[in-house]
């Protein structure tokens, strides 16, 4: 059947569809349909594989009809593959089974949920959420689907690459897009089941409590919203400043101490976030170390103006700005020195250079770096909690409309579409701001012309911001290690090892006891940060490479919707997965499956820019060649692509890792007893009034996450080298 | 046999809105060496990338050795391309990269190395296996590129520009190595180049692109001996063009330049504007009036060892001129006749 004017691709096609049609049937013959009880790589479900464990065939044959509706689009594609010989037709036939068999899984899945069913079909009718068999057998559909479309005859028609953007649509589509719409529909929901409307969502989206801007006009407090918004543009342009001073010491300046303030801007983001308020409730609270020091010594009253508005914005400052100096270090760098030359050989002073040439080549970074600001001040949740007092923003209120006494989802969702409106708001004012003006002084070219000074006066303006900043954070980090050394912080200043020994103890008596109280929640972190780290990593770095080296259809809205989930503040992607993965079809509270998946899809979009950003610098026609040597992409991938792009996978790595050990805002929602994370341990110590404790803990964790980014910085720093001597000349 | 013939059928290939390639049919025939040669922009590398399978046609049909390889992706075309940049991988070594297609389709390890040293002893390379690429010349990296290109026994091997980061003096020798590889092996290939002199040295066939089409195809003396348009006259081999009025057409052909009638032995479609093509060593000059001479003036002479370079101001407008060396050449300012043979003349229509 195969031959004549098709051959080889045909046969390809023919293969890969064919195969993942086996895996298809036996999934839906031997594997566990629905989540099994101790989880699937525990085997327990062997014993029960025809009893509770059962697979699709077996249910379908029983009480659970209508899992034939998946069946027929395996069933399709048994028929395509054996009575369809042209191959368009046949890649037609796959097509369709694939769409049919596919949607009938998620039909008859968002049709059945648990209990209840919906539409007013199948009444009656439970099912458990999905398993290890659902996924694999929805895996196949997709694939056979996928490559399907690869032999269209559109296109190069390549399955691995149609494979690939199938795959990852899929999961962004599932775990972005689905849990997100959870969000909408609560938000837009009606009393009692009444259906979708406005008439609720209207009067609560606009009331006082989230928009009254009372405190500016000086009579009474502001809405929840507002305090986000003025918090978020005080942050983000804080720490754009500040950042833009710290950038401008690195590259335009001969400052001595650079080294150490390197090692100062990187400290703040492997602190883990409460710590930084912790301290300095313990310098500046109301009974603090400085409050009593001035106090006394000035003779003025203690006031509690830390807990509030300035109180968490320093706080943010000091956890952000190393952020933005990270952004703007890049561009600053890159404002290619034969302009600003080009400047002043046209007369322009130091000043004006600045002004007229370097500034405005620096605003995509300013952009950037202002946007990141604000998402991460208005999604920060730490720092308020922490330090709020009676400032509330709205993500410490959507945190208590879902754990408070008194549980609103309903509340929660509409607060979580304020606070989204707020980061697209930004989103797309950036981008609007950007326009399509081309910044392409930012090449990749060596230039050999050097960097304009600073004039004085601008100089001594980043000196004077930036070094009393620098030495407020050492200072800072100097009192973490010594808070965590002292019995109780501000009253008794004797050594101690007791918080130490509290949350790391280890006792030996027949063998080693890991008695500490933080130990559990430790060693939960690091594994799950350990996994979901190369995950991240692979998945933004797939999604790279094809923004970067593969043309295919919708593939602007695919690298849209690859940035926005990076707009989506951490609460508000925790609030939707507990709205989405609490019940069938996708069952996933409780389980550590569930942290993993929401650090993969939070940290996502970094791993995308950076792996965007390394590969831009692989010469195109290195994959080309590796092509028409007669390698498939696969083996491209792996052999030629994987090898040279070591260092931006070394730093996905490293960043995902980092932030799924910090993180908070999201995780927050999704711990559970047996699987409780560092963050969320803190927050209760920090709750209970246990700063002792929570201090060191803090104090181990920046010291672990150190260890690993120095491991990791020595392979990618003899990484480096090699391949340096190596690229040179080719 | 039709092993590695290629032939396009009516194929277009368009970037969103941008016209790469109009539709262009052509056939190449098994075992010679055809060069694209044209200005930049022009659709050389479009076309050559869809002989790879690099870019998809928009429409029309690709076929190599007889079958339709349109859908078939670059993998599996038994097609190999030696590229601008060369491309070679830079973390494996001279031999690793040689033999990175035979063992990407599974040839036993220790039999691709084998082969790779073949081939690298074809392009003269033996003993460099263990080097990597960023420790060789750029000419031996060309040449490296070349061997991997060859191991894989193509059908069609096609080059982009192969010798463009060369200089001057290796780029002739490695061309007629290339050449002489091609021949030995009896390859199919296809050359990109906008030299028109590289282009000559080593094609069978030539075909030259101008604006997302061909312009015209033909062996190298063909189109140098008969230009269809005053394009190609002028880029293959330097031309004079001269705006003439055609008077007469038929098995002869009369024109009118410079109100002196010049029966032409050749045949011209139409009557009408028309341009004369004539290169630079055909014509000839004196001191002395002859019959049929005219008189023009030297605005710039320059000796260039081998030829003599002038640029004489006519009636017809400047006249560039190349001449054998003498011992007392004209000098700037000199006035001399300049004369030439009706045969030696070519007509093309007026662009
Ligand atoms: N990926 C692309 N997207 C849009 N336009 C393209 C793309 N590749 C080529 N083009 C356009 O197609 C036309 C033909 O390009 P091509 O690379 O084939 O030219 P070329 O003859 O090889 O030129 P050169 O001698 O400069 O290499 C050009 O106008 C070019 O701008
Ligand atoms: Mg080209």
């Amino acid at each position: 059947m195969t031959g004549g004017p098709d051959g080889i691709g045909d046969k390809i096609m023919r293969r890969t569809a064919g195969l993942w049609l086996l895996i298809g049937l036996g999934a839906f013959v031997l594997l566990p349909w629905y989540a099994t009880g101790g989880g699937f790589w525990s085997f327990g479900w062997l014993p029960t594989l025809f009893a509770g464990d059962a697979p699709a065939v077996l249910w379908m044959a029983a009480e659970r009809p209508w899992l034939m509706l998946p069946l027929l689009g395996l069933f399709g594609a048994t028929l395509s593959l054996g009575f369809l010989g042209h191959s368009v037709t046949l890649a037609r036939g796959l097509v369709a089974s694939g769409v049919l068999g596919l949607s009938a899984l998620v039909f008859e899945g968002l049709t059945i949920l648990g209990n209840g069913t919906r539409f007013g079909l199948f009444d009656g009718a439970t099912q458990p959420g999905m398993g290890m068999g659902a996924f694999v057998t929805s895996a196949a559909l997709l694939f056979i689907l996928t490559t399907g479309i690869s032999g269209l005859r559109r296109g190069r028609g390549d399955a691995f690459i149609t494979g690939m953007v199938g795959a990852i649509i899929a999961l962004v589509a599932v775990f972005v897009f689905y849990p997100m719409s959870f969000i909408l529909i609560r938000a837009f929901e009606l009393k009692d089941g009444a259906g979708f409307g406005l008439t609720e969502f209207l009067p609560r989206f606009f009331a006082p409590a989230n928009w009254s801007v009372a405190c500016l006009t000086g009579n009474g407090s502001c809405g929840v919203a507002v305090n986000s918004a003025l918090l978020g543009l005080a942050t983000a342009t804080g720490t754009t400043l500040l950042g833009l001073a710290f950038a401008l010491i690195f590259t335009r300046t001969n400052f001595r101490a650079k080294k150490l303030l390197r090692v100062l801007t990187i400290l703040p983001i492997i602190t883990p976030p409460f710590v930084i308020g912790l301290v300095l409730i313990l310098l500046l609270g109301r009974q603090g170390t400085f409050t009593v020091f001035f106090a006394d010594l000035l003779n003025i009253e203690k006031t509690r103006w830390l807990y509030g508005f300035w109180g968490v914005w320093l706080a943010q400052m000091l956890s952000f700005t190393p952020i933005a100096f990270l952004v703007l270090i890049g561009v600053v760098e890159g404002v290619s020195p034969s302009m600003e030359e080009a400047s002043q050989t046209l007369d322009a002073n130091r000043w004006q250079t600045f002004r007229h040439i370097s500034l405005p080549l620096m605003r995509p970074g300013l952009a950037n770096a202002f946007l990141l600001g604000f998402i991460e001040s208005v999604a920060d949740f730490g720092n308020p909690l922490v330090l709020g007092g009676n400032f509330n923003v709205l993500s410490t209120e959507i945190y208590f409309s879902i754990v408070g006494t008194v549980a609103d989802p309903a509340k929660a969702a509409i607060l979580s579409v304020i606070l989204l409106s707020l980061t697209l708001t930004a989103f797309i004012a950036q981008r609007t701001w950007l326009g399509k003006k081309n910044y392409a002084t930012v090449t990749g070219k060596a230039d050999s012309g050097r960097h304009a000074a600073l004039n004085p006066a601008l100089r001594w303006t980043c000196y004077l911001v930036a070094i009393p900043w620098a030495a407020f954070t050492l200072l800072l980090y100097v009192l973490i290690v010594f808070g965590s050394f002292v019995k109780l912080w501000g009253y008794d200043h004797t050594f101690t090892l007791e918080h130490y020994k509290r949350a790391f103890g280890i006792v030996v008596r027949n063998g080693v006891h890991f008695t500490g109280a933080a130990w559990d929640s430790y060693m939960t972190t690091l594994t799950i940060a350990g996994i979901a780290a190369p995950l991240t990593a692979a998945v933004g770095l797939a999604t790279a490479y094809l923004l970067v080296r593969q043309k295919f259809f919708g593939k602007d809205a695919f690298e849209f919707s690859t940035m926005l989930s990076f707009a989506i503040p951490g609460t508000v992607i925790g609030v939707a997965y507990v709205m989405a993965f609490n019940f069938p079809p996708i069952e996933l509270t409780a389980t550590g499956l569930i942290l993993v998946i929401v650090f993969i899809f939070r940290n996502m979009p970094v791993g995308v820019r950076g792996g965007i950003a390394a590969m831009s610098q692989l010469d195109k026609s290195l994959d080309e060649a590796s092509i028409t040597l007669g390698a498939n992409s696969a083996t491209t991938l792996r052999r030629v692509i994987l090898p040279l792009m070591g260092p931006a996978i070394l730093a996905a790595l490293t960043y995902s890792f980092v932030r799924a050990i910090t993180s908070v805002s999201a995780v927050i929602f999704l711990v559970s007893a047996r699987y409780n994370m560092a963050t969320s341990f803190i927050v209760g110590r920090v709750e209970n009034g246990e700063y002792g404790i929570a201090i060191a803990y803090s104090a181990v964790l920046i010291v672990t996450m150190l260890l690993a980014i120095l491991t990791l910085q020595l392979i990618i720093g003899r990484r480096r080298l090699r391949r340096a001597d190596r690229v040179e000349t080719a | 046999m039709t092993k590695g013939a290629v032939r396009f059928e009516a194929v277009t290939k368009m970037f969103g809105d941008v016209v790469a390639l109009k539709p262009l049919s052509l056939d190449i025939a098994p075992g010679t060496l055809v060069t694209l040669l044209g200005p930049s922009g022009c659709g050389k590398t479009t076309t050559l990338r869809l002989i790879a399978g690099l870019e998809s046609a928009t429409s029309g049909r690709i076929l190599i050795g007889g079958e339709d390889v349109t859908h078939l992706s670059a993998t599996y075309r038994k097609v190999s391309m030696v590229f601008q940049s060369y491309a070679l991988f830079p973390h494996m070594t001279v031999r690793e990269n040689v033999a990175y297609g035979l063992t990407v389709t599974k040839t036993p390890r220790a039999e691709a190395h084998a082969r790779a040293e073949e081939g690298l002893a074809m392009v003269g390379l033996k003993g460099f296996g263990d080097r990597l690429p960023s420790e060789l010349s750029g000419g031996q990296q060309q040449r490296v590129a070349v061997a991997r290109a060859i191991v894989l026994e193509p059908e069609v091997l096609l080059l982009d520009e192969p010798l463009s980061n060369l200089d001057a003096k290796l780029r002739r020798h490695v061309r007629e190595e290339i050449r002489e590889i091609q021949q030995r092996l009896g390859l199919t290939a296809v050359y990109v180049t906008h030299d028109q002199e590289e282009a000559m040295a080593v094609s069978n066939r030539i075909i030259v692109m101008r604006n997302a089409e061909i312009a015209q195809e033909g062996t190298p003396f063909e189109l140098y001996d008969r230009p269809a348009s005053a394009f190609i006259a002028d880029f293959i081999g330097d031309a004079n063009l001269i705006g003439v009025e055609v008077t007469r057409t038929g098995a002869e052909t009369e024109i009118l330049v410079n109100d002196t009638r010049i029966t032409l032995p050749l045949a011209h479609d139409k009557t009408g504007p028309a341009q004369m093509v004539l290169r630079p060593h055909q014509v000839q000059l004196s001191p002395e009036p002859v019959p049929g001479s005219f008189a023009a003036e030297i605005s710039y002479a320059a000796w260039l060892g081998n030829v003599i370079q002038y640029t004489l101001a006519t009636p017809v407008g400047p006249l560039f001129v190349l001449s054998p060396p003498v011992a007392h050449p004209f000098a700037h300012g000199d006035t001399v006749h300049v004369n030439f043979r009706p045969e030696d003349v070519r007509l093309v229509r007026t662009a």
